[in-house]
């Protein structure tokens, strides 16, 4: 049996760098990297505008903590707040030391830049792709540790808990299409979040959530999942994102009579677009997203919005930034805004409109992002520790993946020192059941009339209208409804490939198979909070309810429905208040 | 897992124009070389004495040995300017804070030629 | 609606096929259709047996790069239309052993790329704490490598290659570049550790200068002249060693 000390799933940017902090920590622990892609494909390559962290004199500590929390609407945990705040800068550094190219003022520091509902610029950015440069960073730094061992294009199929600990995984080698068990002492999911459960989603093809729900199977709770964000910009058609540094350097967002109406729902009065105290932070444009992407629906539904062939758009105009500002600051978005929407931004609008981005819930983890089960760990978008709550900052994100990567890893180590090796022979025979479940369900599936692109597309088209922007009793009930339906029909799926080199067939099912658990779980925890908050807004439940929701949702997996409970939040310096923008 | 190898193109060459151009770039260096060697020839003939100089010129001086000339001339042109033009790629030139543009360094590799070449063109005719 | 248009597709099956066989799907796009959008296409609705990679679908993740009609592409940031009516023949990138239908086996790149090391090599009296802070870089530092670093690693740049793809011992494009990344930020001190490894003749001296890396690379990182930029260096270098007093060692 292959054996490790410890393993971790996913080589995105969480994933890395807890490897990294163990390659650091011990170069005798031995790491096992399982990614069911190439770690540099990981979708953290695909984030754009920038990493948040305090550097700058004119910040504060208190300040990211303020904005954090009152982003989140009072949901995120404030002691887990203020460790990320404190060593997001230590973080940032550390990259630049690992050879980041961050983006420089003058005289040699790094620059920052203003983000969405951050009161100040504290975004650390590397031009407008920071996530590639900080995923390529983290790869190729991980190569210089012997002892940070590889598993690319292996797909994990389930955590291995025996004896009350998780004491490894079975994945899946793509290449081969045999399953095996990897033994570890600790394990970490850093697999990413779900935007693939909606149909149109800034998020690449492999963030399917896959992690969510190996957890949930295992019998990890999942955490305030209905917190889906939605971003105010992006590309119709695609859903490629236009990152909200386009918006950080100036860019503001116009109706179809080119009117900023932003101003109409609270959130502030517009500074002309020539005033240098343009643009005004966590204010107008650079509000927060959730209240961003709730304002285009209501002036949509005002009837402000601009027809188009995928639907209705609002435009991003940064013309008056000028074409050498857009190709210093923000070269991507012209990039992606002239091959995919075939408009030049230096000289027309960009239109967008809302798109699916972020997973804020997830794996429930404590502060040193240990789940439930002893030796099982996890950090990233998989995970919800949390510090997002209710609706995550822009750039918090990759500080994140960094600060909580690496307090996994250093957990995961400590760990792996202090408990025993595993109980082979009790995983051999878990080994055989999972490779047994993946041969006759999978690859050698007989029969079956349901199309797996089909039933996605019915899941997806069900989540966006039933827990989209906007959710009502009725519309959730009637997804949750489907997912159950859907989860029946999925025993009956057609499987016409029965090779086992690079079934991508089999892999495609096996992610569907966990998005049906994760889009049910989901929508129970939407349908039971019956309030609104952040980025969950219930049109028969319009205000925030503190004393019966200021609570994390948990859901439990029991192989049918999942059981809803609640944990509280953990309030240490900043009592619940109105959450004001531009006023 | 069996791997299929495809085997490389045959004269991938021909398959696309660009690798095209590039083969008869580096053919012409041939041309060049064969050139190089013939003007050591020359050199040396010059050293023989007078007549073997003679013979040396009046042997260059038929239809054919002009034409294998002009293709010559050709190749080389050809060669200069394929070479020159990547010049910028090779020599990125740093002055102080600034970066040289490429075409101020395509315009110093072609004036030295241009220079070099009145200073050889002024001590043959005069 | 209503266009059609004919792809021509790879197809080999190690279990299946003794040899790769083309399949050829009809398909109906919009205008804003890539080929990948035609490809997933494929793979839903009329063939779930097609195998290939993609995932950002950005033209960033570096995953979805096939020949198209010959020539190495991002089929995610290719255009249908600019083939229409022609047919577009998909086949998966030159020079690298097929897996299966589109999928590559690219363990070789990998294993070059860690040879370079392409990581923070630092002199040990440079090194820092963090608590010191970051290293200052000035933007003009900074442009000196920064195109270098835009490598996405989607392996175009080895397709183009005719050396490479004759001789698979020719390091490539990629990784030299890679390289010459981290030779020329000015916090690393590794060039002459790199060196050694790239400066052998299945490195830079294997280079023909084709030129045709350049011209497919879709981030403009133009290995092409990294290579040749690294063949000045070590040239320079060379001489050095020989002529200047101490072998020119700083
Ligand atoms: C377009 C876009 C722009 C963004 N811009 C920003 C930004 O500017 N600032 C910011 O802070 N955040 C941004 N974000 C958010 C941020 O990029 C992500 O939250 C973050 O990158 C997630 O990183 P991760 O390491 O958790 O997961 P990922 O990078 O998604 O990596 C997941 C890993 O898990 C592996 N994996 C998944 N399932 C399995 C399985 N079953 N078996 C094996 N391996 C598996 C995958 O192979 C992959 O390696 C952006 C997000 C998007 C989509
Ligand atoms: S799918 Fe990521 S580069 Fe094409």
């Amino acid at each position: 049996m292959l054996k490790h000390d410890i393993l971790i799933i996913g080589g995105g940017g969480a994933g890395l760098r807890a490897a990294i902090a163990i390659g650091e920590i011990d170069p005798e622990l031995s790491v096992a990297v399982v990614s069911k892609v190439y770690p540099m494909r990981s979708h953290t390559v695909a984030a754009e505008g920038g990493a948040a962290g305090v550097i700058k004199d004119n910040d504060s500590f208190e300040n990211h903590c303020m904005d954090t929390i009152s982003g989140g609407d009072w949901m995120p945990d404030q002691d887990a707040v203020e460790l990320f705040v404190k060593k997001a800068p230590e973080e940032l550094i550390q990259l630049e030391h690992w050879g980041c190219p961050w983006s420089r003022e003058s005289d040699g520091k790094v620059a920052v830049r203003p983000f969405g509902g951050m009161n100040i610029e504290r975004t650390w950015f590397a031009s407008d792709k920071t996530g590639f440069h900080l995923l390529h960073t983290l790869f190729q730094t991980s190569l210089k540790y012997d002892n940070i061992i590889r598993y690319d294009e292996w797909f994990a199929t389930k955590i291995l808990v025996e004896n009350g600990r998780c004491q490894g995984v079975t994945a899946l080698e793509i290449r081969s299409g045999k399953v095996q068990a990897i033994a570890a002492k600790s394990v970490i999911i850093c697999t990413g979040g779900a935007g693939r459960l909606y149909p149109f989603t800034t998020n690449g093809s492999i963030k399917t959530g896959d992690g969510l729900a190996l957890a949930f199977r295992a019998g990890v709770p999942l955490k305030d999942l209905e917190f889906m964000q939605f971003h105010p910009t992006g590309l119709p058609g695609t859903g490629i994102l236009i990152t909200e540094a386009a918006r950080g350097e100036g860019g503001i967002l116009v109706n179809k009579d080119g009117y900023r109406y932003l101003q109409d729902y609270d959130l502030g009065k517009p500074l002309d677009i020539n005033d240098p105290d343009h643009p005004v932070k966590k204010s107008m444009e650079l509000g927060p997203r959730d209240r961003l992407s709730q304002a285009f629906v209501l002036e949509h539904e005002k009837g402000g919005t601009i027809p188009g062939p995928y639907g209705h758009v609002v435009h991003l105009d940064i013309r008056h930034l000028g074409e050498k500002i857009i190709n210093k600051k923000i070269p991507f978005v012209r990039e992606l805004a002239t091959k995919y929407a075939g408009i030049d931004p230096v000289f027309e609008p960009i239109p967008v409109r809302p798109v699916l981005h972020y997973t804020m819930g997830g794996i429930d983890t404590d502060i040193d992002t240990a789940t439930v089960i002893p030796g099982l760990f996890a950090a990233g978008e998989c995970a919800c520790v949390s510090i997002n709550g209710a609706n995550r900052l822009g750039s918090n994100s990759l500080t994140e993946l960094l600060v909580f990567g690496r307090i996994a890893g250093e957990g995961a180590a400590n760990h792996a020192k202090n408990n025993p090796g595993p109980d082979i022979s009790a995983l051999e025979s878990q080994e055989k059941d999972e490779q047994n479940r993946i041969l006759k369900g999978f690859y050698q599936k007989e029969s079956g009339t349901e199309n797996i692109s089909g039933l996605r597309e019915e899941m997806q088209e069900y989540m966006d209208s039933g827990v989209g922007i906007f959710r009502n009793e009725q519309g959730i009930r009637k997804t949750c409804d489907k997912l159950a339906e859907l989860k029946e029909r999925f025993a009956n799926i057609k499987i016409e490939d029965n090779t086992s080199t690079f079934n991508t067939e089999v892999t495609v099912a096996l992610e569907l198979e966990g998005m049906l658990e994760v889009a049910q779980a989901l929508s129970h925890c939407a349908l039971d909070r019956k309030e609104s908050r952040g980025s969950h807004q219930r049109s028969d439940f319009t205000g925030r309810d503190d004393d019966n929701y200021l609570k994390h949702s948990m859901a439990h997996y029991t192989g049918d429905i999942p059981k809803i409970d609640y944990k509280d939040v953990i309030i240490t310096k900043w009592p619940p208040a109105e959450r004001v923008y531009g006023r | 897992m069996k791997p299929y190898y495809r085997p490389p193109p045959h004269m991938f060459w021909l398959h696309r124009k660009p690798y095209f151009m590039f083969i008869i770039r580096e053919m012409t260096s041939l041309f060049i070389a064969g050139f190089c060697l013939f003007l050591l020839v020359f050199i040396y003939s010059l050293g023989q004495g007078r007549e073997t100089f003679d013979n040396m010129v009046a042997f260059l001086d038929s239809t054919f040995m002009i034409i294998v000339h002009w293709i010559v001339l050709v190749f080389a042109l050809y060669h200069t300017f394929t070479w020159f033009n990547l010049t910028p790629k090779v020599m990125v030139v740093w002055i102080g804070e600034k970066k040289v543009p490429e075409f101020m360094v395509l315009g110093a590799v072609y004036g030295g030629w241009i220079g070099v070449s009145i200073v050889i063109a002024w001590l043959i005719l005069y | 609606m209503g266009k059609t248009i004919e792809l021509e597709i790879f197809r080999y099956i190690p279990e299946i096929d003794e040899q790769p066989a083309y399949r050829s799907y009809e398909v109906e796009f919009e205008d804003d259709w890539v080929i990948l959008d035609a490809i997933n296409h494929i793979k839903d609705k009329m063939d779930g047996s097609l195998s290939y990679r993609w995932s950002c679908r950005m033209g960033v993740c570096g995953s979805c790069g096939m020949m198209i009609n010959g020539i190495p592409k991002l089929t995610c940031a290719t255009f249908l239309k600019d083939y229409y009516p022609k047919k577009v023949k998909v086949e998966p990138l030159l020079g690298f052993p097929v897996e299966r239908d589109l999928v590559i086996v690219m363990d070789d790149f990998m294993t070059k790329l860690e040879n370079v090391k392409p990581w923070m090599i630092r002199d040990k009296d440079k090194e820092k704490t963090i608590d010191k802070g970051e290293y200052l870089q000035s933007p003009v530092q900074l442009e000196k490598f920064i195109q270098f670093s835009m490598c996405i690693n989607c392996l175009l740049c080895y397709s183009a290659c005719p050396v490479y793809v004759v001789d698979n011992n020719f390091i490539g494009p990629a990784a030299i570049a890679l390289a010459q990344r981290y030779n020329l930020d000015s916090r690393d001190d590794g060039q002459d550790q790199r060196n050694e490894y790239i400066g052998k003749h299945e490195g830079i001296w294997d280079c023909t200068f084709v030129g045709e890396c350049s011209k497919v690379c879709p981030e403009d990182v133009d290995p092409a002249a990294a290579i040749q930029q690294a063949k000045v260096t070590n040239t320079q270098n060379f001489v050095k060693s020989i002529l200047w007093p101490f072998g020119g060692k700083k």
